[in-house]
């Protein structure tokens, strides 16, 4: 198993949010989480990220390393994990080739960063037609290849998607999902947290329910699409 | 006319001290949304680190029986007490302020006044009360340009402030640590995620902010050359103003803030009794804060607070 998280806690402050989740992924796959808003989708990818604290107890490991003991920007950097938060979080104040540069900040490998570049140009031509123009000006879906290409340029060992569909017409939605398929063909490890779980599932090998911080149901996106429970709290009946 | 050009030199060098220390405030709140305000006597620190450095080449040149001529010795002050004084804003960051990253911005204003008294009390403590003379280090050239009269100094003053400013300038827009800069004045939390660590930006941004104060301080002491503990008090609070004149976070709106600052100033003293100086002057800069309360540059913005 690529990623092993075992017995996850997190809290803020005083309002528990995660208790105790444990899931595993394998090198190549791609898994998503499914849930309802506030369920702590995203407080489990944060948890990984590093960018908020496990609570004591908590395990993690990557490659059979233990992430609690690595700082949020090491994650990335020395990990190869890269994270694509919610609200996609792009640097506007930046042209669209300094937000995917920057995120090569701390890579030693500086001979394949421009390979890199040229690669997140060939899945979404887009940003190549924008490269000088600032993030703050793209569009939507625009914005969200940026997000996706950058955190390629930071990471490719694992990609962390935190709702990459929202907000994206239902056209762009299927050619993210392309493109994230081709970053996965390449060898990236996807887990995806999504609130349209029918698109995630159909996206996904194997997927986890996740009800008030606590995994409620496991199994192959198969199973899951057809279970009865899955289909009338998520799939709209 | 000379009187105005007369004054306007004048104003030119003013402004460039406020200018030069304006642009700490204003890249520390850029990247961390927190004023140091113990930055003025980081001012000071680096005028005394200028007069300590200055004090040790001359005698050094002297001891060996070749005096270094002033000018080398003004460029190797510089240059030297920048990098000291940027060890003491990197001190600065991780004793005082980096503790506090996630606490109320409150905590790290009231910590940021407890090492300015730290700084002035301990200067107090180890060097005394005295005040202390800068050394001239190069002679005063005065020049009478069409009846205004300008000094070697002043002019030298103005070139180097501005051209600090440029490499500055180069420095944020060109290098990768400047780019994480300006990425981190848009949104710290999501720089992380890059594999940026903010333990690298945040006490890069205090060292180059402390090495241009201490530019100033130097700079200061050549025009005014009496140094005491409590110098950068005045001054560095006037800076302030000129940071939040140009809009919070904004390095260009520093600069220009920090000589509108200066011709202020001047012209103020220029019509009105200099007792009424700073009132009036400040009167002018609350008025136009009234009316753009987000100064020249500054956007009205709500950062979220998490990620």
């Amino acid at each position: 198993m690529q990623l092993v998280v075992e017995n996850l806690h997190v809290s803020y402050d005083k309002i528990k949010a995660l208790h105790g989740i444990s899931f595993s992924i394998a090198k190549g796959e791609i898994v998503c989480i499914i849930g309802a808003n506030g369920a702590g989708k995203s407080t489990t990818l944060r948890a990984i990220s590093r960018l908020i604290p496990a609570q004591e107890g908590s395990r993690m490991e990557f490659e059979g390393k233990d992430l609690l003991k690595y700082p949020p920007d090491k994650v990335v950097s020395e990990l190869g994990i890269a994270h694509v938060p919610e609200g996609r979080r792009l640097f506007g104040n930046l042209t669209v080739m300094e937000n995917l540069q920057l995120a090569t900040f701390a890579r030693k490998d500086k001979a394949n960063i421009k390979k890199d570049i040229e690669r997140v140009f060939s899945i979404f031509p887009r940003l190549k037609e924008r490269e000088h123009q600032l993030a703050g000006t793209l569009s939507g879906g625009e914005q969200q290849m940026l997000a996706v290409g950058r955190a390629y340029m930071s990471g490719r060992k694992i990609m962390l998607l935190d709702e990459p569909s929202m907000g994206l017409a239902p056209l762009l939605m299927l050619s993210m999902f392309d493109a994230l398929r081709e970053i996965n063909d390449a060898g990236t490890t996807i887990l995806l947290v999504e609130q349209n779980a029918r698109l995630a599932l159909k996206f996904a090998q194997r997927g986890y329910v996740i009800e008030n911080g606590k995994i409620v149901l496991e199994g192959t996106s198969e199973e899951l699409l057809n279970n009865a429970d899955v289909k009338k709290a998520y799939l709209g009946g | 006319m000379e009187f105005f050009l007369q004054n306007l030199v004048n104003a030119l060098q003013w402004g460039s001290f406020y200018a030069l220390i304006a642009l700490g405030y204003s890249m520390v709140y850029s990247i961390l949304m927190l004023f140091n305000f113990a930055h003025g006597d980081i001012f000071m620190v680096g005028s005394y680190i200028g007069l300590g450095v200055a004090t040790m080449l001359l005698g050094l040149g002297a001891s060996l029986g070749w005096a270094l001529p002033g000018w080398l010795v003004l460029i190797l002050t510089i240059v030297i007490s920048m990098f000291l004084t940027a060890f003491v804003g990197i001190l600065v960051e991780r004793i005082g302020y980096r503790p506090l990253r996630d606490a109320p911005r409150a905590s790290a204003a009231i910590t940021g006044l407890m090492i300015g008294i730290i700084l002035e009390t301990g200067n107090l403590a180890l060097l005394g009360a005295r005040r202390m003379s800068f050394p001239p280090l190069i002679k005063s050239v005065t020049y009478n340009i069409g009846g205004v009269f300008v000094t070697n100094k002043k002019i030298l003053i103005v070139l180097v402030s501005l051209g600090l400013m440029y490499a500055l300038h180069n420095f944020i827009q060109r290098t990768k640590w400047g780019m994480a800069m300006r990425a981190m004045s848009y949104d710290y939390l999501a720089v992380p995620l890059m594999g940026v660590s903010l333990n690298v930006i945040a006490p890069m941004t205090f060292a180059i902010g402390s090495g241009l104060a201490s530019a100033a301080g130097i700079l200061y002491g050549l025009a005014y050359p009496v140094l005491d503990p409590y110098m950068g008090i005045l001054l560095g609070w006037k800076a302030f103003v000129a940071a939040i004149l140009g809009g919070r976070g904004s390095i260009l709106g520093a600069a220009l803030a920090g000589f509108l600052l200066g011709f202020i100033e001047i012209f103020v003293a220029m019509i009105f009794p200099s007792t009424l100086r700073d009132l009036i002057a400040y009167s002018i800069i609350l008025l136009i804060l009234t009316f753009r309360p987000y100064g020249f540059f500054g956007q009205a913005h709500s950062t979220q607070l998490r990620l």
